[in-house]
């Protein structure tokens, strides 16, 4: 498979932790196992799932089809926290393009993609059902209201120093 | 049974039953899109809601609601035929309606059900895929093609992948509306764990899954279906073949649950496999040897020139100048006339067929030790086995559809017992796996037998009224304990012991083996050794009980039947025999030759030394399929006359002075004999190409030619006779082989077939015991070729590959060949997976890519032997079974090298 060469080598000592741990594995696991995986790795990269099959003797295609069917798993690269802008029809209105072209030049990455240093993925949503707040910014779990570009970045920013979002 | 009223029919079920089953085996068709019979239900469609109870009760799903005793059950009402086209409407909405253009167009649930019920399908607009559908996982598949936008989620395919072919190869993608069907990670599928077998498509009750090649060939409506049997290995699945008329072409190949052996069931060659028969490259005219090429000719002149010659070689060299290999991929009618050819009109017993190279030890052990050497039980009754004992048999890939029985038997509960020096599907699944070293497996038998005799395990009954000789036997598993057998096989003792108490426990068990028991010098004695093991348990005679080796090709059963061998008149009757001499000359109107005849390989042998100076060869390629292949063409140049009937110019046709284009299965009509005994037709769905001609006529004109006419209307006429000739035929015609065949023997016309054999009495009588000793390989490796070499089939390819190496499916999988090589041998010698090596032995070398991993021992190399240009046969030993002359294609002595570069990694390792 010419992708198995170009992919680059991946630590799957954690994959290994993960099934020893759960010691006799059975098809039950397998979603306690992705979830800690996904921890481990932050997404759950091909390989790793390859790792599991391979050592549960759960086909591949079973442990993915889990992956895809539960929104928490992320089959690609994902940032530790998730950035979510709205660009409903209330937030619109209220200047939410200029919030998202502030913090996708603070952030130096598009809607769909995540920070090199794997720290933020930005995504944009229809409406996040705070129209009162709006313009609104969820990052993780956490809404962020009444917004301005500065602010907006200002959020990021202390997010980064601190490693977790506060309230706001 | 339990009494139920579907739609005011008294109507009866089984217990455990659901109102759906019981709906359609009364005939009545309750709607349904996520329903299979082959698949346990999952009620995800909602089509099948009846009432139960009253018109007025809420609606139950019928495919997963027991039927019950005194059940009403109404199946259609204006409230029903409303949430019908309601869910109908919304699966239209995020379909593309495209019947216009789509192959399954009159063949399509969603269709029908939509025109039953007049669902609209603009109601809701069309759906449109928010991402791009049209490049998925089979995008690059030459075999299968997955449409996202034709597909309805009923999840059939998923679950027949899952539960039925148990390769778990694909996956519901997603959830809600944009949920599709997907490998992991969307590898392209012959990269992923697919298998091939097209069930996906069989099962899909839209146009989603469907062939790629039948694209365009012809919608459901313009196909006739020709029922026949599968031309691959011996399992003798019914298929239909889906021809256009029109263009004179097989478009795709279907079955149908319900058919005796394969209950609908094909795999990748019975699926895929048919694309030779349109090639190009197929011989349309008779050729004449003309210097070092060939020029074409008309069939009388090639006729005239064979008939001559086989006469002036007969009238000056006598019976022993001619010899005539019949083939096992041609008919039972061709093979009866095959070796009347040889016998009356050539007046030699000259005749042989392949069985030689895998089979004939199992018809020497098997008639030797029960009178008859068959499969003794039905593919169908596998999957009641409690215990399974597979020895050197690769179901799954070489009898795939014995191995799909075999995963329905572990599914419900049986227990898998595995002896192989291959980790194989089953050995993987197994819940005893003996990995013991190439050539030992005397050695194991014994020490199961020597340890289930030592624990009193034996059936003391069985032996003492049904058999004979055990007393000498018995003395003779003297020396083998299961520790001494346990070193020499390189397995822990344990599994011995398990292995012997499960199987002799086992209520039924059932035996079975392939080439892995017989490809070897001592082949007949492994046979022996399994008959001696089934009778001392009293495992055999008994549904599911018995031993069963399961054929090669689709006709090796029959070509045997038929007496194309130089011992055996048709029916396996005795050629020395008086009274069985008496009524073949009476029937035949000639004196029998009585030369004793030789084998296939003394054949060759012979042509070498000059003492056969004709050879007729029909459907076979010896120089690919004998052993040690160099001297094979070698001896084969030396001929006076070389016939070759054939459909494509194989290795050993190139060496001939006349080729007789015939016709393959597709065209022609007649019987094969599968491996389970039954007789079953085959019929002519398209014409041959060119000139080319059944083979059954071809062989008719050649008697003719040589002084002994042959003349039948056809191939049922060829039927009666040998009917006629064979007790075990006797009852059959062809108006009785219509539906589902009849299994030998069936000595009557009121007979039913016999489903498994050796009940109350064996053939001979009594079963005869046979002190088997232990006879190491011919060729033990040592310092210049440490590793023992082994060679085998792959689920993709078949024999020598003239026919599927044309199927596009089958290389886009396996291109070329590659050797199988236990990571640490891989590492002692610098091999990396994917990486091109040289295989060497004594006879010859090959190069191949290697396939690294934990699939063969670390003391052993397995190659396949399908790849002409990288041939495994350029390495084995003529080393030969002295019985039957088998070659010893299991075992010889072997070194590897690195040879280059590593190439993309091999993937032909399971992923576990
Ligand atoms: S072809 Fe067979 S193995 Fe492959 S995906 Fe379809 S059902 Fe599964
Ligand atoms: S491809 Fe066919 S069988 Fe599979 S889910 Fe779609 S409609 Fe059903
Ligand atoms: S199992 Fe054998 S007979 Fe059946 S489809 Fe495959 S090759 Fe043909
Ligand atoms: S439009 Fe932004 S939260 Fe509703
Ligand atoms: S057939 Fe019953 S829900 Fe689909």
């Amino acid at each position: 498979m010419p992708q198995a060469v170009a992919e680059k080598k991946l630590d799957l000592a954690p994959v290994a932790r993960i099934v020893a741990a759960r010691a006799p594995f059975t098809e039950g696991d397998a979603i306690s196992a992705l979830q800690d995986m996904q921890d481990a790795y932050g997404y759950l990269p091909r390989q790793a799932l390859d790792e599991l099959a391979r050592l549960t003797g759960i086909p591949v295609a079973k442990l993915y089809g889990v992956a895809t069917f539960y929104g928490q798993f992320f089959l690609q690269p994902h940032g530790k926290h998730t950035v979510r802008l709205c660009r409903g029809t209330a937030c619109h209105v209220r200047s939410a393009p200029k919030i998202l072209s502030a913090v996708s030049r603070h952030l130096g990455v598009g809607d769909g993609q995540t920070t090199e240093d794997m720290v933020f993925s930005l995504e944009t949503v229809a409406c996040l059902g705070t129209c009162f707040l709006s313009p609104v910014m969820l990052v993780d779990s956490q809404y962020f209201g009444q917004l301005t570009p500065d602010r907006a970045v200002k959020v990021l920013e202390t997010i980064r120093g601190a490693g977790r979002p506060e309230g706001g | 049974m339990i009494r139920l009223t579907i739609d005011y029919r008294e109507v009866q079920a089984r217990p455990g039953q659901t109102i759906m089953e019981a709906a359609l085996a009364a005939g009545i068709e309750v709607p349904h899109l996520c329903h299979d019979p082959r698949l346990s239900p999952v009620g995800a469609c909602r089509l099948c809601q009846v009432h139960v109870g009253g018109i007025d009760r809420a609606p139950v799903l019928a495919c997963i609601t027991q039927a019950s005793e005194g059940m009403t059950v109404i199946t259609e009402s204006p409230e029903l035929a409303a949430r019908r086209k309601a869910i109908l409407e919304l699966l239209l909405s995020e379909h593309r309606v495209a019947c216009t253009t789509c192959d399954a167009d009159g063949g399509c649930v969603l269709q029908d059900l939509a025109y039953r019920y007049g669902a609209d399908e603009w109601l809701y607009g069309a759906y449109q895929h928010g991402e791009p559908v049209a490049l998925n996982y089979t995008s690059e598949n030459r075999g299968i093609e997955y449409d996202a936008e034709k597909c309805v989620r009923c999840g059939r395919c998923v679950r027949f992948c899952d539960e039925v072919q148990m390769a778990s190869a694909i996956t519901f993608d997603g959830r809600g509306i944009a949920m599709k069907v997907n490998t992991a990670h969307g590898r392209p599928l012959h990269q992923s764990d697919c298998e091939l077998c097209g069930g996906c498509i069989r099962v899909c009750p839209t146009g989603a899954m469907r062939e790629r090649a039948a694209m365009g060939l012809g919608r459901a409506k313009d196909l006739a279906a020709v029922r026949t049997t599968c031309t691959y290995c011996g399992v003798g699945c019914q298929m239909d073949l889906q021809v256009n008329r029109r263009l004179n072409r097989i478009v795709r190949v279907t079955s149908a649950p319900g058919l005796p052996v394969n209950d609908g069931h094909l795999c990748v060659k019975g699926h895929f496999g048919f694309e030779f028969v349109n090639s190009p490259e197929r011989l349309t005219d008779p050729l004449i040897r003309e210097g070092d090429g060939f020029r074409t000719a008309s069939w009388d002149e090639a006729i005239g020139l064979v008939g001559s010659r086989l006469r002036q070689i007969r009238d000056r060299g006598g019976p022993e100048a001619l010899a005539f290999m019949s083939s096992c991929r041609c008919t039972n009618e061709e093979n009866y006339l095959m070796q009347k050819l040889a016998r009356a009109a050539a007046s030699t017993n000259n005749v042989d067929q392949c069985a030689t190279t895998c089979h004939a030890p199992t018809v020497a052990g098997l008639a030797a030790a029960f009178g008859s050497g068959a499969m003794t039980n039905s593919t169908r009754e596998i999957r009641d086995c409690r215990v399974m004992f597979v020895i050197g048999c690769n179901a799954t890939e070489a009898h795939p559809i014995v191995g799909l029985e075999m995963k329905r038997a572990l599914r419900s509960g049986a227990t898998l017992i595995v002896c192989d020096p291959r980790r194989t599907w089953l050995a993987d699944h197994a819940h005893i796996f003996i990995q013991h070293r190439p050539g030992s497996d005397n050695m194991l038998i014994n020490a199961m037998m020597s340890h289930i005799v030592g624990q009193g395990l034996y059936d003391r009954k069985f032996v003492a009224e049904r058999c004979e000789d055990f007393d000498a036997f018995r003395e003779g598993l003297g020396g083998y304990t299961v520790e001494k057998a346990a070193r020499y096989c390189g397995v822990e003792p344990g599994l011995i012991r398990q292995a012997a108490e499960l199987y002799a426990r086992g209520a039924p068990s059932g035996i079975f083996y392939t080439l892995g028991i017989t490809e070897h010098s001592c082949g007949t004695d492994n046979v022996k050794n399994l008959a001696n093991l089934a009778m001392l348990c009293g495992q055999i005679g008994k549904p599911s009980s018995g031993i069963n080796p399961l054929r090669g090709q689709n006709n090796v059963q029959g070509g045997c039947d038929m007496g194309a061998m130089p011992h055996r008149l048709p029916g396996y009757q005795d050629w020395k025999d008086p009274v069985s001499r008496e009524k073949f000359q009476k029937a035949w109107g000639v004196k029998l030759p009585e030369n004793s005849g030789g084998r296939v390989t003394h054949f060759i042998e012979r042509a070498g030394n000059g003492e056969v100076k004709a050879l007729y060869v029909m459907g076979e390629d010896p120089v690919m399929s004998e052993p040690n292949q160099t001297k094979v063409i070698a001896h084969l140049r030396k001929l006076d006359f070389l016939v070759c009937q054939e459909i494509f110019m194989s290795e050993t046709a190139r060496l001939a002075h006349v080729i007789l284009p015939g016709a393959c299965f597709a065209e022609k009509d007649g019987t094969f004999t599968c491996s389970e005994r039954r007789v079953q037709r085959i019929r002519r769905a398209v014409a041959p190409p060119g000139r080319a001609r059944p083979d059954w006529e071809i062989l008719c004109s050649v008697s003719t030619a040589m002084g002994y006419p042959m003349n039948y209307p056809g191939p049922a006429e060829v039927f009666a006779e040998l009917a006629s000739l064979m007790p075990s035929y006797a009852g059959m015609n062809y108006a009785r082989l219509e539906g589902d065949g009849l299994q030998w023997p069936c000595p009557t016309a009121e007979h039913p077939g016999t489903r498994f054999l050796h009940e109350g009495k064996f053939t001979r009588g009594k079963g005869l015991f046979h002190s088997i000793a232990f006879q190491p390989q011919k060729e033990e490796p040592d310092a210049e070729y440490p590793l023992i070499l082994s060679t085998g089939r792959t689920l993709y390819h078949y024999n020598v590959g003239t026919m599927t190496r044309r199927m596009a499916v089958a290389t886009q999988k396996q291109p070329r060949n590659f050797v199988e090589i236990h990571e640490d041998a891989a590492a002692r010698y610098g091999i990396r997976d994917g990486q091109e090596v040289v295989v060497r032995s004594r006879r010859g070398r090959t190069t191949a890519r290697a396939a690294v991993g934990r699939k063969v021992r670390p003391d052993t190399i397995w190659m396949p032997f399908h790849f002409v240009e990288e041939s495994a046969n350029a390495l084995t030993i003529d080393a030969f079974d002295p019985v039957t002359a088998t070659a010893e294609y299991k075992c010889c002595a072997a070194r590897i090298e690195p040879s280059g570069p590593p190439e993309a990694a091999s993937r032909q390792q399971p992923s576990r």
